[in-house]
């Protein structure tokens, strides 16, 4: 017996690839602009926003039927953002280490827009199970677009993955360096981080017609 | 169920609940892990002033290795032999120096009171360390530091914390490459307390030259940089008195 039925799989595996939140519904690109200069800040955010979407697409379901219409916004606002200070502080006791390397991103979290836009699509309509698995499917495909900005960002700005020299030391000039590579410095800043978004949506799109929008 | 959430008396009810069981959640947690969050905030401080006289346990290359926290309490009162708070021309001793807040000695000086200075002089095979807090503003948020001196001015370590810079750029500044290049640099220019800039047309890039009060800038990181440089020089600045005494009676 198959874990998930069909439908539910769908629900995770639709927004890593042809429903992904980014590169589809162009959500969260203010997070993955900001944070990709670095791999390992991509991994931390990703890992950070499926905790929130999983437990937060829960909660507004378990609640969907008792919500105010008219203060939903107000509610979904409410529920993240309690999250996130709850497990900032518990970090902040238990793993102090940890809670300094998110310190921004505690705040982009709330912010995000592909986790208020799960909340109001889709966990105030669903039950529980579903939303979680919608929940967990979206910040999956945010958190592998992430990760893929991060690597190229990484590795082609400072020459470095995770922190690691993989392409040898710029100053000491050796590895790569040695035979006169030089690091593009401009891979550093966001602009260059919008541009490889589009490279992953040219991409995605030329493997799948389908997904090109009619004019 | 049978109640209408479309009503106002719903609505405003429901808000009330909500804030109510929001509140009492948050309060819970903040009051129950402060002290925790308090404890990990002292010995951090303590490693991190630690960190700037170059006792740390950093082993390879590029990684940042404090002292390890079960054992903070004790390497820092071997290594810190005194604390001092410099007020005015009142210096006195006092061991809990390290827990001054800067930001509400800032917020008193601005008021019209005299500020309370924090200073520690650690001692490490024979040599002494003169070590200052410090802090500034970068481009989001604060930063702050501390820099260890010999009786020379010539800056023995360095360490840099931030609040919110960007991932990536400006929060390289707590690099272990970027602090690295802080030692043996000068923070006298001739007999003014110049500092120690973050250059970015610094032509410098290994850093080989100590006596130019230059280092070299961090790409994309413009602001943050700026602000280390200024946030250098002020501090150094307000305990420029103390300093002196010190350079021309070693």
């Amino acid at each position: 017996m198959a874990l998930l039925s069909k439908k539910d799989a769908n629900l995770i595996l639709d927004p890593l690839a042809d429903n992904n939140p980014i590169t589809i519904q162009v959500l969260g690109i203010c997070s993955a602009l900001a944070i990709t200069a670095e791999l390992k800040a991509s991994i931390v955010m990703a890992v950070s926003v499926l905790f929130v979407m999983g437990v937060g697409n829960v909660v507004i379901s378990l609640m969907r039927n008792i919500i105010p219409s008219k203060i939903r916004i107000i509610v979904q606002l409410v529920v993240v953002a309690t999250l996130v200070i709850i497990v900032d502080q518990v970090l902040k006791a238990f793993a102090y280490e940890l809670s300094k390397t998110l310190s921004v991103f505690v705040g982009l979290i709330i912010t995000n827009c592909i986790i208020m836009g799960r909340f109001e699509a889709f966990a105030l309509a669903n039950g529980t199970w579903r939303s979680f698995l919608d929940g967990i499917g979206n910040a999956a495909g945010y958190g592998v677009i992430l990760v893929i900005i991060g690597f190229f960002r990484e590795l082609l700005g400072s020459g470095t993955l995770l922190g690691y020299k993989v392409l040898g030391d710029p100053i000491a000039k050796t590895g790569l360096y040695a035979i006169g590579y030089e690091n593009n410095g401009f891979m550093l800043l966001s602009p260059m981080a919008l541009i490889v978004v589009g490279l992953i949506i040219w991409v995605q799109r030329s493997r799948n017609k389908a997904l090109i929008e009619e004019n | 169920m049978a109640v209408n959430t479309e009503k106002n008396s719903y609505t405003v009810i429901f808000a009330v609940v909500m804030v109510v069981i929001v509140g009492t959640l948050l309060a819970f947690f903040a009051s129950s892990l402060s002290g925790k969050i308090k404890e990990n905030e002292r010995l951090e401080k303590q490693q991190n002033i630690l960190y700037a006289m170059g006792v740390n346990e950093n082993e390879d290359e590029g990684s940042v290795n404090f002292v390890s926290t079960d054992k903070v309490a004790s390497e820092f009162d071997k290594y810190i032999k005194e604390q001092l708070v410099i007020e005015g021309d009142q210096i006195t001793e006092n061991d809990e120096a390290y827990l001054i807040d800067l930001k509400k000695q800032e917020t008193a000086a601005k008021a019209g009171n005299t500020r309370k200075l924090p200073l520690f002089i650690g001692e490490k095979d024979g040599e002494k360390y003169y070590i200052i807090p410090m802090r500034g503003k970068g481009l989001w948020d604060a930063i702050w530091g501390f820099v260890a001196l010999d009786d020379t001015m010539t800056v023995q370590g360095v360490f840099f914390d931030h609040k919110g810079e960007t991932p990536g750029l400006g929060a390289n500044i707590k690099q272990r490459y970027f602090m690295d290049d802080f030692k043996g640099e000068s923070i006298l220019d001739g007999t003014e307390y110049a500092g120690i800039a973050v250059a970015k047309g610094n032509n410098d890039p290994t850093n080989e030259i100590k006596d130019d009060n230059e280092v070299d800038a961090l790409a994309g990181a413009t602001i943050t940089g700026d602000g280390l440089s200024a946030m250098i020089k002020e501090s150094v600045n307000l305990y420029k008195s103390y300093l002196e005494t010190i350079r021309t009676n070693k």
